[in-house]
């Protein structure tokens, strides 16, 4: 029988002592780069193995959807000869949506279908929402590459500040998308009925931005009070994204951007950050409260 | 602190954990419960103030009947769940047989599979590649390397999964009923994989049913009992303790025996 080596004469560990729990917070997600990197690519690499189409059902979805908001909204309601480049108006918004609704649904549940990692391992646990956002993130640059395509062929002219607004869309999404999936995926775990929850919610993001219908008829409907209707981030996304690839597409972009953007456009955009990012904060400290009890609850 | 080299390894001071048991989940069930005047909750004190203390290189047998709140406390080492009150510091890396298979994807290779569950584990991408071929060679899963996990019979994914976990380098190795899985060759090969870790000088905190095994494997027995610390002391009286050492059921038997057998070859 071998007997036991005396403590500490082979190993000494310098490191200072300290608490096992892994430090919690999105910041600390990213000092976790490396295992974050594996997370995402194991799930779009997981995500649609064993179909026949693989990874065209990421773009089958979003154009499936295009050709329903196109078919209604377009030439059923006649949107489409009265807005000028309808379809590309639409899939501006889509884009963005998509991302965002995606980025919601498959955050909220990326804890409870994780649960075997969550109960063994000690990382920040704001890894498996920011991990779905960045899954969802991967599918939008084919799409933005298609809607360039198709601007290109409408008669688009690229322009810097448009481009820039584009940027500025996309992290709005982006970071409200973060929070949304953060908040929504710890209270999911106490109770399931949040996804169900945010499946409603997803329905009135679809319908409550100007995807399927142009800005200048909510200003004409609502005059005056479109206040509440352009408090909403995601609605300055999608706007902003068409600042980027719609209206320069058209014919007239100046007469476009006077009638179908909303006047203050700048501060409209950085007030939409300005409110993503409070809701981000705030998510955090909701997860963070809740995060403590997530892996006895997990079960 | 005061001394002027610290050698300890892991502190545990009054450390309670208590979980809450929901009976109803519904609204549907809550309310019926309400009515007939049950309890709609309950909790219960899975860890009740418990204090030790672990100098680097000690390997502890944490041992107990089941529900004892072994794996709770082995959680709560690892950094998985925090307690409810008192205090938990650990030094240097943590790592063991407690997560193994955690995120294998039946879908993805064994290899990716490695790579991802080494990473969950705390290794780097370069410590990973340098240990590959030890860990594939360790699993002795052959060709089935590339092919998804979920092909693999439950011992080829047990064993990945030990294999992966048994080659990080940790200052302290956590290891939660490392024998209930895995042929007998296996078996031995971790027991014999876990002395060496040991001897190494790293901290062994070694959960067990099995007498003969911490007699081998420890030093130093803790037994837990309904969530109290009863026993810290050698590993003799510990069993004595726990009255393991009249049992004379074939399970315990065989481990015994195959502790005798792993004599030899030590």
């Amino acid at each position: 029988m071998s007997a036991p080596v005396a403590p500490a004469d082979k190993r000494r560990v310098d490191a200072p002592m300290r608490p096992p729990w892994s430090q919690q917070g999105l910041l600390e997600v990213f000092r976790h780069r490396y295992i974050l990197t594996l997370l995402v690519r194991r799930e779009i690499a997981a995500r649609y193995q064993g179909s026949v189409l693989g990874l065209l059902w990421s773009y089958l979805n979003p154009l499936s959807q295009f050709l329903i908001y196109y078919f209604v909204m377009g030439i059923l309601f006649g949107r489409a000869q009265r807005t000028e480049d309808f379809a590309i108006h639409v899939f501006c918004g889509l884009i963005v949506v998509h991302f965002f609704v995606e980025t919601m649904n498959a955050g909220t549940r990326s804890i409870v279908r994780n649960k075997s990692l969550v109960q063994k391992m000690a990382v920040p646990r704001e890894m498996f929402p920011v991990a779905s956002m960045l899954v969802s993130l991967f599918h939008v640059a084919p799409q933005v590459l298609i809607l360039l395509v198709a601007t290109l062929i409408a008669g688009w002219q690229p322009d810097p500040v448009g481009l820039i607004y584009g940027v500025l869309g996309l992290l709005i999404a982006m970071i409200l998308g973060t929070a949304m999936a953060l908040m929504f995926s710890a209270a999911n775990v106490f109770m399931r009925d949040i996804s169900n929850a945010v499946s409603i919610l997803s329905n009135f993001v679809r319908f409550g931005v100007p995807m399927m219908y142009p800005y200048a008829l909510v200003a004409a409907r609502f005059r005056g009070h479109t206040d509440l209707y352009l408090l909403n981030p995601m609605t300055q996304s999608v706007l902003c994204f068409q600042r980027a690839f719609w209206v320069g597409a058209t014919d007239d972009p100046a007469r476009t951007a006077a009638i179908d953007l909303p006047p203050d456009f700048f501060f409209l955009t950085v007030r939409a950050l300005a409110i993503s990012f409070a809701v981000l904060v705030f998510a955090q400290s909701t997860f963070t409260r809740l995060e403590r009890r997530i892996p006895e609850r997990l079960l | 602190m005061g001394r002027k080299s610290d050698t300890r390894s892991i502190v545990v001071r009054h450390v309670s954990k208590t979980f809450t048991l929901r009976y109803h989940r519904t609204l549907k069930q809550m309310s019926v419960a309400m009515l007939r005047q049950q309890e709609l909750s309950d909790s219960f004190l899975a860890v009740d103030d418990v204090s030790f203390t672990v100098q680097q290189g000690e390997s502890i047998g944490l041992m107990g009947l089941n529900g004892s709140g072994k794996s709770t406390l082995l959680k709560m080492i690892n950094g998985i769940m925090r307690p409810d009150s008192g205090k938990v510091l650990t030094r240097g890396r943590t790592a063991g047989l407690i997560a193994t298979g955690a995120g294998f994807h039946a879908q993805l290779s064994g290899r990716d599979n490695v790579y991802l569950n080494a990473a969950i584990l705390g290794m780097t991408e370069a410590e990973t590649r340098r240990k590959f071929d030890d860990i594939v060679e360790f699993a002795d899963i052959g060709k089935f390397l590339d092919s998804p996990v979920g092909h693999y019979s439950s011992g080829m994914f047990a064993r990945l999964g030990f294999a992966v976990a048994i080659h990080v380098d940790a200052d302290i190795f956590l290891a939660d009923e490392v024998l209930a899985v895995g042929d007998r060759p296996f078996k031995k090969k971790c027991l014999a994989k876990m002395q060496e870790i040991r001897d190494g000088g790293t901290t062994l905190f070694y959960v067990s049913h099995s007498a003969g095994s911490v007699r081998k494997m420890c030093e130093r027995v803790l037994v837990l009992e309904k969530g109290r610390l009863m026993f810290d002391g050698g590993v003799d009286e510990g069993i004595k303790f726990l009255h393991y050492d009249d049992d004379k059921e074939s399970a315990l038997d065989t481990e015994d025996e195959l502790d005798e057998e792993m004599g030899a070859d030590i």
